[in-house]
């Protein structure tokens, strides 16, 4: 699969799916999409980059181990929750903040950050699944 | 009742120490061989605040604090101050400033100090907490918490195997009484109403409801495996391996007397029955007789301690079984002295060890010159262990042989129980004060010489306190006993001790007779520890090794039920998940007459008529066609890669009919999904080198496809049963209604996922992560094993 075409179309491919993927998990609250989705898709991407130009490129460029995203979405997800603890209401219960921004308003909630959390999870554990499987079959090529 | 500034600081004296834990390996770094100064701080900032607190609750006040914690259930995290939570908040406060300060020197230089103040402190809170709650749920959260953390405790030195299996072994014994003090819990609020423990003793005991054994039974266990009572014991003996200051703590005022506290607390709720007596009057004097005879075996200094401290445990079990006035005056005043003189001892053997470089008993002597401050604080210890005049251990003595003058036989036999216990114990603690520090000198690993001061401030003051409240018989009796007693009790009980010694007294006698006994103990202590090491040979085994039997046990049987289970042949577990799957299908509908309801009714008559073509536009007809072209494909695919593939454009078809059939959210997940297990699929198969065709023999071929066509058919079936009968819509009609409103979203299935379930995608995200770890330590061990 290493190919010139695929190995120079990768990055591109790569790179609109992770933005397509954000936006997918960001509109999800309004319109089809959300952090489950949204993750899978930047997990694909991962393994699209895989493919093409190595798993060691991929980590290289994530920095930080899928798994430890993974865990960062957990925690997010429960943090999230535990803010409404702040104003003495139960586990979880959303608070929503709307950010006047001049021409646009902005919504901020904490299901949003759960989602996000969603989202980090799908992402780094499948990413990390598929990192760890292209791995091996690199180490028989 | 109390001002709310009060109540608050309450909690904090529980929650500070875990806040101070969490910034201890911080400060630690910051103020480096100066961190054990300051942080002995917190604990004796608490001590000051709890001492402010006696001359009110001497008083005869009970302060109460309780904050919602899950208000739907009724549950509030409530504390309670009275005479019995102040008493032993007191000594684990003050004792806890001590040993933080020891730990400091003892440890100094280790690289793990930091660490090690954050466990002892958090470890310090959560005993404040189970001495102060009131709630039972918040007990048991606080007594688990003492479990974990002495478990970090005691397996310290996590390189050594020893410190290793004795924190596990700490841990599972004290658990199995975690769970049974859970359980406990349960069965006493439905039986008593409240989680309350106040509430509960202000309505009088449970002895006559009819759950009373269970509830009394669990309490019991959990009690004595916290306090180490025979045969439950041997955790605690093996707990030596933690570093010095940790047993210094653990042993004296905390960890092992937390089921001394509970019994007392429950002593309102369960005690005064025969069973209750008879249960814990018998454990504890055998537990007394069995540490203190144990202890005689050792030549080891702590391990003759720890010894000690189940006898001592035993002791106060027996008397908190006894239950009278007296009894329980008794309870209270051996607490005290035991956990003065008994943290002393544990800090100056510890420096003896430091700065000798053994406690091996033989090893030692004629320490007394060069650690002469260490000999006089073992010395001020060992005063009060034995009893004499003058120091808080004598009044222990005193009161716990005052009740049992009546002369019948029961309390004859525990007379004689308790003078023979004591005075091996009064042997044990001459030993301990002359053996090391008096007679020849005797070469030592190391040059001894006298330990720094922040060791030396610990055993001294604590065994200095121990003379102190000795002289001072009406505080103590009035500030610390009554109120304690009394709030076990929950009679008033009135203080009695004097200073004044009387010769017609027969408890005079009755101690003089121990203290005898003792020096005896001592002269003999040589031979009868060769005596008991012959007799132990000749027996052969131990409770200990009784655990290791039942935990090697427990690894057989768990590794004979994976093995069964999980015998790693793929085709069997997919054969057994998909049977299953089959006849969860068809069972309920079989069960529940599924099937009449699929029948077409008889008035129908031609049915043929009835069925017609879906309204389908052209576009939609190629797409159902493009999904079966994929099903078939899959079926006759001369290679697994392309079964694979047309698996996924099968998927990919199913996907868009989703999109065309207003689900835009299942299908993009769907193409999502598709797309991935393709991409997996591919790679799992190159990886597991299988051959690139699938063949496989006929009676297979049939077994599986007769599963597949199961499953199937079963799926359709019920889908078609679930759209036959009448949807039940409040729920769909309520997320629709309020999605916008209240939840703010317009996209129905992302808001039930991440607000109204919210709760249980959290759970889901978490198993998503759990499987993955799972899935990349499968594939790293594979690499391990692989040449």
């Amino acid at each position: 699969m290493n190919t010139l075409i695929f190995r120079t179309l990768a990055p591109l491919i790569v790179g609109t799916m992770l933005v397509f993927s954000i936006y997918v998990c960001l509109r999800g609250h309004n319109e089809p999409g959300g952090g489950f989705i949204g993750g899978l898709i930047a997990a694909a991407s991962m393994a699209v980059f895989g493919m093409a130009s190595g798993v060691a490129e991929v980590r290289r460029a994530l920095r930080v181990d899928p798994m430890a995203i993974a865990g960062s979405g957990v925690v997010l997800a429960g943090a999230s929750g535990l803010a409404s603890l702040f104003i003495e209401a139960p586990f979880m219960t959303s608070i929503w903040l709307y950010l006047d921004l001049g021409d646009t308003v902005l919504p901020v909630s904490t299901p949003m950050f759960f989602d996000i959390g969603v989202y980090l999870v799908v992402f780094g554990t499948l990413s990390s699944v598929a990192l760890a499987l292209e791995e091996e079959s690199e180490g028989d090529a | 009742m109390a001002l709310p500034s009060l109540d608050a600081s309450i909690a904090l004296v529980a929650l500070f120490p875990f806040l101070a834990a969490a910034l201890a390996p911080l400060l630690h770094r910051l103020t480096g061989p100066f961190s054990g100064w300051i942080l002995a701080l917190v604990p004796a900032a608490i001590f000051a605040f709890l001492l402010s607190l006696l001359p009110r609750i001497a008083a005869g006040e009970t302060l109460r604090l309780a904050i919602g914690w899950v208000p739907a259930y009724g549950l509030e995290l409530s504390f309670f101050v009275d005479g019995l939570s102040l008493v032993f908040a007191l000594t684990i406060s003050g004792i806890g400033a001590m040993i933080v300060l020891y730990s400091g020197a003892y440890l100094a230089g280790h690289p793990h100090l930091g660490r090690f103040f954050g466990f002892i402190l958090a470890f310090m809170g959560a005993m404040l907490g189970l001495v102060l709650a009131d709630n039972m749920v918040a007990l048991f959260t606080f007594w688990e918490l003492t479990s974990i953390t002495s478990f970090l405790l005691i397996g310290f030195d996590h390189q050594r195997m020893a410190a290793r299996r004795a924190a596990t072994q700490a841990l599972v014994i004290t658990n199995i009484g975690g769970m049974a003090l859970l359980v406990g819990a349960i069965v006493l609020q439905q039986a008593g109403g409240s989680w309350e423990l106040s509430v509960l003793r202000a309505g009088g005991g449970l002895q006559e409801h009819g759950l009373y054994g269970l509830i009394l039974a669990l309490f019991v266990l959990a009690a004595f495996t916290k306090s180490a009572q025979f045969p439950l014991h041997f955790w605690l003996p093996n707990a030596m391996e933690a570093p010095t200051p940790v047993s210094a703590f653990l042993h004296s005022a905390t960890m092992v007397q937390a089921g001394v506290y509970l019994l007392a607390r429950m002593t309102p709720i369960l005690g005064d029955t025969l069973v209750w007596m008879a249960l814990l009057v018998s454990f504890g004097g055998f537990t007394l007789i069995w540490g203190s005879i144990g202890a005689l075996r050792q030549t080891d200094l702590k391990q003759m301690l720890a010894q000690t401290t189940l006898a001592s445990l035993g002791l106060l079990v027996l008397l908190i079984g006894l239950g009278s006035p007296v009894a329980i005056t008794a309870v209270m005043v051996y607490f005290v002295a035991h956990a003065l003189y008994k943290a002393a001892l544990f800090m100056a053997v510890g420096a003896v060890d430091h700065e000798a470089g053994t406690r091996e008993i033989t090893a030692l002597g004629g320490l007394a010159d060069k650690m002469p401050v260490t000999f006089i604080a073992a010395a001020l210890a060992v005063l009060s262990m034995l009893g004499l005049p003058l120091t808080v251990g004598f009044f222990a003595k005193e009161e716990m042989y005052l009740g049992l003058l009546s002369g019948d036989w029961v309390s004859v036999s525990t007379l004689v129980v308790l003078v023979a216990g004591n005075a091996m114990l009064g042997g044990i603690g001459l030993l301990v004060m002359i053996k090391p520090f008096l007679g020849e000198t005797v070469p030592t690993p190391k040059t001894a010489h006298e330990a720094p001061i922040a060791m030396l401030a610990g055993p001294l003051l604590l065994g200095a306190a121990g003379i102190v409240a000795g002289l001072l018989p009406d505080w103590l009796g009035h500030d610390i006993l009554a109120p304690g007693a009394t709030a076990i009790l929950g009679d008033a009980v009135v203080p009695h001790l004097s200073l004044a010694i009387n010769l017609a007294s027969p408890l005079l006698w009755l101690s003089a007779l121990t203290w005898v006994l003792s020096i005896l103990v001592f002269r003999l202590a040589v031979p009868m520890r060769t005596v008991l090491r012959r007799a132990e040979h000749a027996i052969g085994w131990t409770a200990d090794s009784v655990f290791d039997a039942v935990m090697f046990g427990l690894i057989r049987l768990s590794g004979a039920v994976t093995r069964a289970l999980h015998h790693g042949q793929l085709e069997f577990y997919l054969i057994l998940v998909f049977s299953a799957f089959a006849l969860a299908l068809f069972g309920p509908m079989l069960v529940l007459g599924g099937f009449d309801w699929l029948q077409p009714k008889a008035e129908l008559g031609d049915w043929t008529t009835l069925i017609s073509m879906p309204d389908l536009r052209l576009y939609e007809w190629g797409i159902v066609v493009l999904a079966v072209i994929g099903l078939v494909a899959v079926l006759v695919a001369p290679s697994r890669l392309g079964a694979i593939l047309a698996l996924g454009v099968q998927g990919a078809a199913v996907a868009l009919i989703f999109l065309l059939f207003g689900a835009p959210d299942l299908a993009f997940t769907q193409l999502m999904v598709e797309v991935l297990s393709v991409a997996v699929l591919t790679l799992v198969m190159t990886k597991l080198r299988l051959d690139i065709r699938d063949h496989r023999p006929f009676e297979d071929w049939g077994r599986d496809g007769l599963i597949a066509i199961l499953c199937g058919a079963g799926v359709s079936l019920m889908l078609m049963l679930v759209l036959n009968g009448t949807l039940d819509t409040r729920l769909s009609d309520l997320f629709t209604a309020t999605s916008v409103p209240i939840a703010h979203g317009a996209n129905i299935v992302n808001v039930i996922l991440v607000d109204y379930r919210g709760f249980d995608t959290l759970g889901e995200i978490s198993v998503v992560m759990g499987a993955g770890i799972a899935i990349l330590a499968l594939l790293r061990r594979r690499k391990g094993v692989r040449p």
